[in-house]
């Protein structure tokens, strides 16, 4: 086993990309697929995972203790970085990237880095649409708006109901937990769920699948090391969408 | 390498399908990750810790990979009584409940949640990193037979697990055998620091953690001995256990059987390969071997 302490990295810059989002790039490279995860530790704070954004960035939402401190962090500030882990996506041919708020952090990289891309990006209204402007230079994108204040007025499920998604032959989704619920039915019932892949988010301590505390109903699969990444007819008959447990381990519905 | 032949094994008035048993704090939260590694070959599992309220457990880091073994806080993170509902999936199979409480109280009233589902209960008085719980109270022998007393009037098998941050093993133990323990399991983790020098604090959110895998396994080989020497119920080998080879070692050492954690990190298909070393038709009757290191 090689010496797995953190990785010291300093804050490079921090690009505000919404009013509740933002990028904060590192100092440091990490050899990654699109999809994976580090463990990021925010000294005197705690430790989180967090998708990959670029190589050398995250992308953080505000909505705990250790997000707003990061997201309130300075360049020159020192974070530690552990991994990359978990398996990241599988990309072949022409792919549908299908992203639900911050879960667009992990799909950027795959409209960056593969060539036959298009995008839908679901925001609740149009000023917390994620790398829009990015994207649009890279590939195709389509909005949903859960206010109707840019593109489709709705969620990005009901968006997918227009598509010809049997044209892609990788299709991958991250988002909310209702969301990639919805992308799932719709999925399988316009019969694509075998070519989907989702990143799934749960509540993590080790990263290495040691800990249990992100463990997967039905079978126990770990998120942090047999994911994040799940194919579509896994989840089928998962707990995705309905329960996810706690720090405690207790179940949340 | 020396093999064992199969053969029915009950260790510590539990009835185990082989000698190799998951150990308590690793991929114990869930029914469904206990029953996938029962399914890929352990003989038995321990869940993880459950005590009297739930806890989220310690702020991160929780846990560090080092060259040579892992170091982790995770602070006792469990569910509490709604375990109960994950148990209820669990029912015939081999399942040790792991507990922990601050005082014998605490002890037999989490003991009690699970009576009609656990087969076993281990008691966790060796955490090295939990205020109030573990290692606190499992370095004292009187309060070791006292919790001990507590939760076998529940009437089921009792096992005790040991921590290795005493100057002698030996008088905790004795304390567990006095107070009706069924088996001693030796032994938690290692009391243990690293320092990221770069941030210049301590790795882990809790500071201090415990110290697991290959690097304890020496510490926990000179415990099992000393414990078979100096008590007369059977004892668990616990601590760096990643091999058949290492099986035996602890078994030559006096551990009838042994519990497997931190190796599964490497390969988490780690018990079906062990068996598979393990046993064969030509080999030794395990009572062959426990404790042949002692002549």
């Amino acid at each position: 086993m090689p010496d797995g302490l953190p990785t010291v990295v300093t804050i490079r810059c921090v690009v505000e990309e919404s009013p509740t989002v933002s990028t904060i790039f590192f100092d440091t490279v990490f050899s990654s697929k699109p999809g994976q995860f580090v463990m990021v530790w925010v000294p005197g704070i705690d430790e989180i995972p967090m998708a990959l954004s670029y190589p050398d960035a995250i992308t953080v939402q505000r909505v705990g203790d250790a997000t707003t401190h990061l997201a309130s962090m300075k360049p020159g500030d020192k974070l530690g970085i552990r991994g990359p882990f978990g398996n990241g996506f599988s990309i072949s041919g022409k792919t549908l990237a299908i992203a639900g708020g911050v879960g667009a952090a992990p799909l950027l990289r795959v409209a960056l880095e593969f060539p036959d891309v298009d995008f839908l990006i679901g925001a609740r209204n149009e000023d917390e649409l994620l790398f829009f402007r990015i994207l649009r230079e890279r590939c195709s994108v389509r909005v949903a708006t859960d206010d109707g204040s840019a593109g489709f007025h709705g969620f990005v499920a009901g968006l997918l109901k227009e598509m010809p998604v049997e044209k892609y032959d990788t299709i991958v989704v991250c988002g909310p937990e209702q969301m990639m619920r919805s992308v799932l039915k719709e999925l399988e019932f316009q019969n694509s769920v075998h070519n989907a892949q989702f990143s799934l988010h749960r509540y993590m301590k080790c990263g290495i699948g040691l800990c249990g505390s992100c463990c997967f109903d039905p079978d126990g699969a770990c998120v942090c090391r047999d994911g994040p990444v799940f194919s579509g007819e896994y989840l089928l008959q998962s707990e995705l969408g309905k329960y996810h447990r706690n720090a405690s381990g207790i179940k949340e519905f | 390498m020396i093999t064992l032949k199969k053969s029915p094994v009950r260790i510590g008035e539990v009835s185990v399908r082989n000698h190799l048993i998951l150990a308590a704090g690793v991929l114990g939260t869930c029914a469904s990750s206990l029953l996938r590694m029962l399914q890929s070959g352990a003989g038995a599992v321990v869940t993880k810790s459950i005590g009297p309220e739930p806890r989220p457990g310690h702020a991160g880091p929780c846990l560090v990979v080092l060259e040579d073994g892992i170091l982790n806080a995770m602070g006792l993170p469990n569910p509490s009584a709604r375990f109960s509902d994950e148990l209820e999936k669990l029912s015939n199979e081999p399942v040790i409940v792991s507990i922990f409480g601050g005082n014998p109280d605490q002890f037999a009233e989490v003991a009690g949640w699970f009576a009609n589902q656990a087969q076993a209960y281990e008691l966790n008085v060796s955490c090295p990193h939990a205020s109030g719980y573990g290692a606190q109270i499992g370095t004292n022998p009187d309060i070791v037979k006292a919790c001990t007393e507590a939760v076998k009037s529940q009437g089921k098998p009792v096992w005790v697990k040991l921590t290795p941050n005493v100057t002698d093993i030996t008088a905790i133990g004795q304390a567990a055998e006095d107070g009706g323990a069924d088996a001693l399991v030796a032994i938690n983790t290692v009391k243990a620091m690293r320092i990221s020098t770069p941030l210049k604090r301590p790795v882990l959110g809790n500071k201090f953690g415990g110290l697991s895998g290959k690097a304890i396994f020496p510490v926990a080989v000179r415990c099992v001995y000393e414990l078979y020497d100096a008590c007369s119920i059977p004892i668990v080998g616990c601590g760096g256990v990643s091999s058949a080879e290492d099986v035996i070692e602890m078994m030559m050492a006096g551990a009838q059987g042994v519990e497997i954690g931190s190796a599964l990190y490497s390969n988490p298909d780690l018990f079906q390969n062990i068996c598979r070393d393990l046993y064969s038709e030509e080999g030794y009757h395990w009572k062959e071997i426990v404790g042949c290191a002692h002549a």
